[in-house]
């Protein structure tokens, strides 16, 4: 084995948010992290992975990452490109997708998440960007996963501002809502997952070399172990590989 | 019916001070050379409906233009924060601004509920969300079914403006590749602008749907090549990712933001200079200290 570690955390939790998906499955797909799993696994094992983004591009198969929701890129490799009323009412509203992939600046013990304010909204200590398309990705989606990285100001006994909810302020559940809500959230540290009776997100899986004291001291609840905790596989060379090249495709793309 | 006429006059009479603007476009064709022209005129007191403000609303906003923005995700997307938004959210800077925010699928369904003439539309939305407490969002039983369901107002601004690839010398409105809220928002809108890339002598007949708005339903065109720079139109420019990325230094400071609105914009006659301007690094390192 060579010196170092062979992979970043960030293409750890990449590689694992990538995993998740399953070929043929429909997925609204926000931009960032979640852009990146969701492409890497269209690379690898879920060639026939549906892709929607919220500028209407449905069926996209990007040979770049893009920079927005609406690059041309998005457009050009599209099966059909539809309005933004409709690809929200017709496609997400209508329960046309399988997994819709989220991202926060901070998230709490029963999954909600916060992408409006930090601080109180009249008078915010940081006004973020608002909720887009997630709060009814959130709600729609047959279920969801969400994507950050694991630190202690944005894992959050509770959120300042509920933009999309998980769970609810309390862990009420689900009630009301079309999809299941979050399923997973996968994180540079590991994987954590809703408790079945409760609600609260416990920790599921460590990515290797982490030790769940990491976890805990980047955590701002008391959070829970699962019984059957194990350990994430390292990414395998193929992973690695075209989700490098995928990377480095995308720079040379953007800095032109 | 569409009149032709410069983007210059077009901006002059049909936006006056007070009026509620719609510039839409969802990441692609998004009508920048308006929205300098506004700035240009020293426009004031307008309500800015956008449902991604971006970097055209962060420049009228840090210029004060704005008295109120409508909208549902205020980013700038992939690279991080609108510096100048967040100003005046957080610090009243250069102005007070007042917000009324919304998410992405209830901004689509506003501006469709104001496109077919009705007060409200409806959706599955909102449900859980901190925003039912601070927007203009009503839960609603289906008369029919005893489903709840959320209501929203429909939006109707006096003047929505867009770019699109082409107009036809009758005024028929060619867009294509990502359509966005366009055609909603100019139904919507009592006062129609569009600038479009190039007037041809016919748009592609080749099917029937190529004609995103038919002549009797805009107000006025003005043709400016290039106009949606750094956003894009397909077929005709690419999306200048460098410039979004650059966009978060030139922007972070108040100082440097009006040295460069004042370089880029005011000091020019029109679009074509800020055109110019952009693709000359020397223009650009004045501004940002090398």
């Amino acid at each position: 084995m060579a010196e170092g570690p062979a992979h970043t955390a960030d293409e750890m939790m990449t590689v694992t948010a990538a995993r998740h998906l399953q070929d043929g499955q429909v997925c609204f797909v926000g931009i960032g992290l979640p852009s990146e799993a969701a492409n890497l696994a269209r690379l690898t094992h879920a060639p026939n992975v549906v892709l929607i983004y919220e500028s209407g591009t449905i069926g996209t198969t990007p040979d770049v990452l893009p920079l927005s929701i609406g690059d041309g890129e998005l457009a050009e490799t599209a099966d059909l490109v539809v309005s933004v009323p409709e690809v929200f009412a017709y496609w997400l509203q209508a329960g046309r997708v399988d997994v819709g992939f989220l991202s926060a600046a901070q998230i709490d013990r029963f999954g909600n998440l916060n992408t409006t304010v930090i601080g109180g909204y009249e008078e915010p200590d940081v006004r973020l960007p608002g909720a887009g398309g997630a709060p009814e990705i959130a709600s729609s989606a047959r279920e969801v996963i969400v994507m950050l990285r694991h630190r202690r100001r944005a894992f959050v006994p509770e959120v300042d501002f509920v933009t999309s909810v998980g769970f609810g302020r309390r862990g009420e559940g689900r009630a009301g809502h079309r999809g299941a809500g979050p399923t997973v959230v996968i994180t540079d540290l590991g994987v954590l997952e809703p408790d079945p009776a409760t609600y609260e997100l416990r920790l599921a899986a460590v990515h290797p070399g982490v030790d769940v004291d990491q976890v805990r001291a980047e955590t701002g609840w008391d959070l829970r172990i699962s019984e059957d905790l194990s350990v994430t596989d390292p990414p395998s060379p193929d992973e690695l590989e075209v989700l490098r090249a995928l990377k480095a495709r995308t720079e040379a793309a953007h800095a032109g | 019916m569409a009149e032709f006429t410069t983007l210059r006059d077009a901006v002059s009479d049909l936006v006056p001070d007070g009026v509620s603007v719609a510039m839409e476009g969802f990441t692609h064709l998004i009508p920048f050379a308006a929205g300098h022209e506004v700035i240009r005129q020293g426009k004031q007191d307008l309500t800015l409906i956008r449902m991604t403000p971006d970097l055209i609303y962060d420049q009228l906003i840090g210029m004060g233009c704005a008295k109120k923005l409508v909208f549902s995700w205020g980013g700038n997307p992939g690279v991080g924060s609108l510096h100048r938004f967040r100003d005046a959210v957080e610090n009243g800077v250069p102005r007070p601004l007042e917000i009324e925010e919304h998410s992405h699928a209830g901004m689509a369904t506003r501006y469709a509920a104001g496109a077919s003439g009705l007060p409200f539309g409806i959706l599955r939305g909102y449900k859980g969300s901190d925003l039912v407490q601070y927007t203009t969002v009503a839960a609603i039983a289906c008369p029919f079914t005893g489903e709840e369901v959320a209501a929203v107002p429909a939006l109707n601004p006096d003047v929505t403006i867009i770019h699109a690839q082409q107009a036809d010398r009758a005024g028929n409105v060619g867009l294509w590749g990502i359509t966005g809220v366009q055609r909603e928002a100019a139904l919507a809108a009592k006062t129609v602008i569009v600038t479009v890339e190039e007037v041809v002598d016919e748009l592609d007949r080749s099917g029937p749907n190529h004609v995103m708005l038919p002549h009797w339903t805009v107000t006025a065109i003005a043709p400016v090549p290039g106009g949606s720079h750094p956003s894009y139109s397909l077929g005709y420019s690419k999306r200048d990712n460098r410039f979004y990325t650059e966009w978060d230094r030139i922007s972070r400071d108040p100082d440097t933001f009006r040295k460069w609105v004042e370089a880029f914009i005011l000091d020019q006659e029109d679009f074509s200079g800020y055109l110019r301007m952009v693709q000359d690094a020397s223009a650009r390192e004045e501004v940002l200290g090398g």
